[in-house]
């Protein structure tokens, strides 16, 4: 399979003054957001029909299609800003350099911590209507999609190769067949696996999104999410069973019609010249391609797309490139000031919405908490390492285990391990065991699988004249660990490990508090901080915790993942 | 060739192309060229990699505005790529996700040409241009001289008047080149293109000897048009013709002169001035060796060492240039003469090469000296490369600044004159060497 950089240790090192400016923006606008939605709060949750869940099983296919009509929904509004945002962002370089760092600074953000308030401001925009809680639910789905698809589209625009681009301008084709013509179809591969890895990623938010207390009032939209969460209202295990049996086969059939044929359909845009043997194709894109009735339908929209996309809708655009052309002095100082005085502006917005209830011994608990949940993350991604690097090489040395082991690997790495915590409760709850150890595992139930399957992928791909040296030198036991292997996957084992501990750290929201009935479990850490204040209302209590839990992972991202990363690659491949 | 047409499709007067720099003079690429298109001719750029001749190219296209000077299409001041030119890329710059069809259509969409025609002129110019029967192949199933035909078909689809080459076959192997050479002239005699003109960028001199009307010779550094000479012979061309060989060694003798630098005392002493090829030593013993043995025996006439070690002149110049530089050898009017020192070398065994080799480096290279004093200065025995890199950067473009120091950095580690640290970009010296000195 494929392996992309992921997205948060591709960028460039950025300046830091705009990481801070960034950071400044992006939580002044989350503010605006529950600054907005406090106002209008008292209003409009009690005037909607709520809709009753039944835990019937027969009615779980209706509630799987809603979940997926959510998800498909984002996915949408995630393709329209990936497209807009990122080629501003690439095309022009003022706008680059704000709009970059905010995406940085977003995909740190977990989005969770703000759910409530999110939910209370769509429900705002919408009175009485059950349209702005679908909004909500579909926002957050669409942030935990959207960032990483932006910044893949982002990078390859900023790579587009050069003779293309001289061709296309060359040819004089206009922006907007330029960008159907090269923009977009150079982008693809990353695009649609970024898309793909998003999808997995967004079954977790589907279900957390759809069961949202505001104050004292649950607020449930028609969804698998909703039906578990009322499941664990009314302590009913077999509930959550078929829960986790629909969710199943719901994860299985998007893998198999939609993530397989995609991804497989994108090896056409890789930009290569010379043809790669690639694996058997998935039967879902040999059934679409080798089918009358569904070519016909492939052609009469390929046709219409295509017609759309010849249209010139030309703009008069700059076809001479002059390189010796500096940029204004005059205009770049007036745009850092616009940015400077709007950023001063969210710091002290920041500052005033905080300052009145918080002290700096609020600062101190979060951060402290914030080590704990740290903590729990390290210990976690050392145990997933321990475990899954071993068996993943074990897999990846063996082709005919890795075809069987990467499709189940990645499967599970779609599946909302927020399905599973329930069991774990009810079994920490009857043993009586501490919390603060036993809830931990929850946090990277679902995300280990990144590791797995990077790790798999990574020995898959190790070279074979390599393993014949070694084995010619007879190279065995702690030796091959510390000179082959281990140096040998340490690029994809970052990879993962990234993904998994980011992940994690999303996760302690709703893994660190959890609860069976009228049993509460809570663990110490930053995800309960920031799970508590919520329930408690605490807005500037959730808005410190969501900043201390975001700079944590901007840091650790920073000091530990990308530098690895960037030696990992550095060292271990050849010129 | 009629050279009696009234207007030259394209003229450039006075063209400079230079490039910013904040802390010293401006990079000039381009100095004072002119060039003038007629119709009717071939005419090709000839010049080393850096001298310039892509940058004319482009300037020409529309692609690229240059710092100063006047570009005329048709007696009109160029603004952006011109309706009549049309581009053949080196690297062929194809799509990959287009078929061959859709890639040759390309430019009729930009053009918004209704269906029905676009069909009929891509399926003309495909068939023209030998690609029937690929129309729905798409780049990577086709072989490297394949695409270069699509490359073709697409750009004389759109009716150009002027056909600009971008160094079109020297991406191709050897036989492939030649036949695709060959198939563009006899099209172009046969008057089967729609075009007026053609315009080729190459740095093979036969390519543009067998192919040309009229031949711009470049120079390097800052790119200058140093010579122009007209090609007699008629087409078909026969490049074993005696004239024909005569021609292509004239134009070797051209470009392996030496043009005077004058360089400011100060620079030229510490070496900071002079760019440098990075040529591994394998290349440079491997070569001597070649020049020492039969049947050169010390003397070697680069056309035919360049076709006997399959060569284009930009492999075979930077090389020769190097052995001059380090004393092993001279070049005088086309021809590489190994030197004493040279010779010595080649017989020497390998750690004695070694030893020749530093004493050379050390007498010739003064930015190997430069470098290790600082790192005798230092106490730390440490240098950092940022700072050498700067002060190269001052005196030439970042691309060259870049090539002398690795050149600087391969050879002073073959020489233990110094060790180099990839990672934190320091020079050092080895451990035995640090005792010597505390």
């Amino acid at each position: 399979m494929t392996n992309y950089t992921p997205t948060a240790l591709a960028g460039r090192r950025l300046p830091n003054r705009w990481d801070g400016a960034a950071l400044l923006l992006v939580m002044g606008l989350l503010i605006a957001l529950v600054d907005v939605g406090r106002g209008t709060i008292s209003t409009s949750i009690a005037t909607i029909q709520n809709s009753p869940i039944h835990l019937d099983p027969a009615y779980l296919p209706y509630y799987a299609l809603r979940s997926t009509a959510r998800m498909f929904a984002a996915l949408f509004f995630s393709l329209l800003f990936t497209f807009t945002y990122a080629t501003l962002a690439a095309k022009s370089r003022r706008a680059g350099m704000v709009l970059i760092p905010i995406l940085d600074i977003l995909q740190s953000v977990p989005i969770l911590g703000f759910l409530t308030f999110t939910t209370v401001f769509f429900l705002g925009l919408f009175p009485g209507k059950v349209m702005g809680a679908e909004l909500a639910s579909v926002f957050v789905i669409f942030t935990s999609q959207a960032w990483n698809m932006a910044f893949s589209f982002y990078q390859s625009l900023t790579t587009l190769p050069n003779d293309l681009q001289e061709a296309s301008r060359c040819f004089r084709l206009s922006p907007w067949q330029k960008f159907w013509r090269l923009d977009v179809p150079f982008g693809m591969p990353g695009l649609v696996w970024n898309t793909m890895l998003s999808m997995s990623g967004g079954w977790f938010f589907v279900v957390a999104s759809e069961a949202v207390t505001v104050g004292n009032t649950t607020f449930t939209l028609p969804g698998i999410g909703s039906y578990v969460a009322t499941a664990l209202a009314q302590e009913n295990l077999r509930a959550i069973f078929y829960a986790i049996i629909a969710m199943l086969v719901l994860i299985l059939l998007y893998d198999q019609l939609l993530f397989r044929p995609l991804v497989a359909w994108s090896g056409k845009f890789r930009f290569e010249t010379t043809a790669t043997v690639s694996g058997p194709e998935p039967w879902m894109l040999k059934v679409l391609r080798r089918t009358a009735l569904f070519q016909d339908i492939g052609d009469f929209l390929g046709g219409i797309m295509r017609a759309l996309t010849r249209l010139r809708l030309a703009l008069p655009a700059k076809a001479q490139v002059s390189e010796n052309e500096e940029p204004s002095r005059l205009v770049d100082g007036l745009w850092f000031a616009v940015i400077a005085l709007v950023a001063v502006y969210a710091g002290y917005r920041i500052f005033s919405f905080v300052s009145g209830t918080l002290h700096w011994s609020d600062v101190g608990t979060a951060v402290l908490m914030g080590g704990f949940t740290l903590l729990r993350v390290m210990v976690l991604m050392v145990i997933a390492a321990l475990i899954w690097v071993p068996i993943g090489v074990w897999i990846g040395l063996r082709p005919k285990a890795t075809r069987i082991a990467q499709p189940i690997a990645q499967f599970l790495a779609a599946f909302p391990a927020n399905l599973l915590f329930p069991p774990v409760v009810l079994a920490i709850v009857y043993f009586h065991v501490m919390p603060d150890i036993w809830l931990t595992p929850l946090m990277l139930i679902g995300t280990q699988w990144y590791v797995l399957f990077n790790v798999i992928a990574g020995a898959a791909a190790f070279p074979g004249d390599m393993k014949e040296a070694v084995a010619n030198f007879h190279i065995r036991g702690w030796l091959w660990w510390r000179k082959v292997m281990i140096p040998g996957i340490l690029p994809y084992f970052i990879t993962g490990a990234l993904t998994a501990s980011g992940g994690a750290w999303n996760a302690s929201i709703v893994a660190e508090v959890a609860s069976w009935g009228s049993t509460n479990l809570a663990a110490h850490g930053l995800g309960a901080y920031i799970a508590q204040a919520t329930a408690a209302g605490d807005t500037p209590r959730v808005v410190l915790g969501v900043v201390v839990m975001s700079c944590f992972v901007i840091f650790i991202n920073r000091i530990l993942w990308r530098p690895l990363y960037a030696y990992a690659t550095r060292r271990t491949t050849l010129g | 060739m009629d050279q009696n047409v009234s207007q030259p499709l394209v003229t450039v007067r006075n063209c400079r192309q230079s490039y910013h720099k904040e802390a010293s003079a401006d990079l000039v690429v381009l100095d004072d060229v002119d060039l003038t298109l007629h119709e009717g001719e071939i005419v090709a750029l000839l010049g080393r990699s850096g001298s310039g001749k892509s940058t004319l190219l482009r300037i020409v296209s529309g692609l690229l505005k240059p710092t100063s000077g006047d570009v005329r299409w048709r007696g009109e001041p160029l603004r952006g790529p011109a309706p009549g030119v049309a581009m053949v890329f080196q690297s062929f710059a194809l799509f990959p996700w287009l078929t061959v069809q859709e890639n040759v259509e390309l430019g009729l969409e930009a053009l918004g040409v209704k269906k029905d025609e676009r069909e009929e002129r891509s399926e003309e110019a495909i068939d023209l241009i030998g690609l029937g029967g690929y129309d729905t192949a798409y780049p990577k199933e086709l072989s490297g001289g394949m695409r270069q035909r699509v490359g073709l078909a697409r750009a004389l689809v759109v009716h150009p008047d002027l056909l600009l080459m971008d160094e079109p076959f020297s991406a191709l192997d050897v036989l492939t080149a030649e036949t695709l050479r060959t198939d563009l002239i006899d099209l172009w005699m046969e008057k089967k293109l729609p075009l007026k003109s053609i315009l080729i960028v190459t740095h093979n001199i036969e390519e543009a000897v067998l192919m040309a009307d009229r031949i711009l010779v470049f120079s390097s550094n800052p790119g200058r048009v140093a010579h122009e000479l007209k090609v007699p012979f008629a087409h078909p061309r026969n490049r074993f013709d005696p004239a024909f060989r005569q021609m292509v060694d004239d134009i070797y003798g051209i470009m392996t002169r030496r043009a005077p630098k004058p360089a400011p005392a100060a620079t030229a002493r510490t070496g900071f001035a002079t760019p440098l090829h990075p040529v591994s030593t394998n290349l440079i013993s491997g070569l001597i060796e070649t020049l020492y043995g039969a049947p050169y025996h010390g003397r070697a006439d680069l056309p035919a060492l360049a076709a006997a070690l399959q060569y284009e002149v930009d492999d075979l110049l930077p090389l020769g240039e190097t052995l001059q530089l380090l004393g092993f050898a001279v070049l005088e009017e086309g021809d590489l003469i190994l030197t004493e020192t040279g010779k010595k070398f080649a017989d020497a065994e390998t750690e004695d090469r070694k030893e020749i080799f530093t004493e050379q480096l050390r007498a010739n290279v003064p930015l190997v000296n430069a470098i290790r004093a600082v790192i005798d200065q230092r106490s730390n025995h440490r240098a950092s490369a940022v700072r050498f890199r700067d002060e190269l950067e001052d005196n030439m473009s970042p691309e060259y600044a870049d090539e002398t120091l690795r050149a600087v950095i391969s050879w002073g580690r073959y020489a233990e004159i110094f060790e180099y640290d990839e990672e934190a970009q320091q020079f050092g010296l080895e451990e035995e060497d640090e005792e010597e000195e505390a």
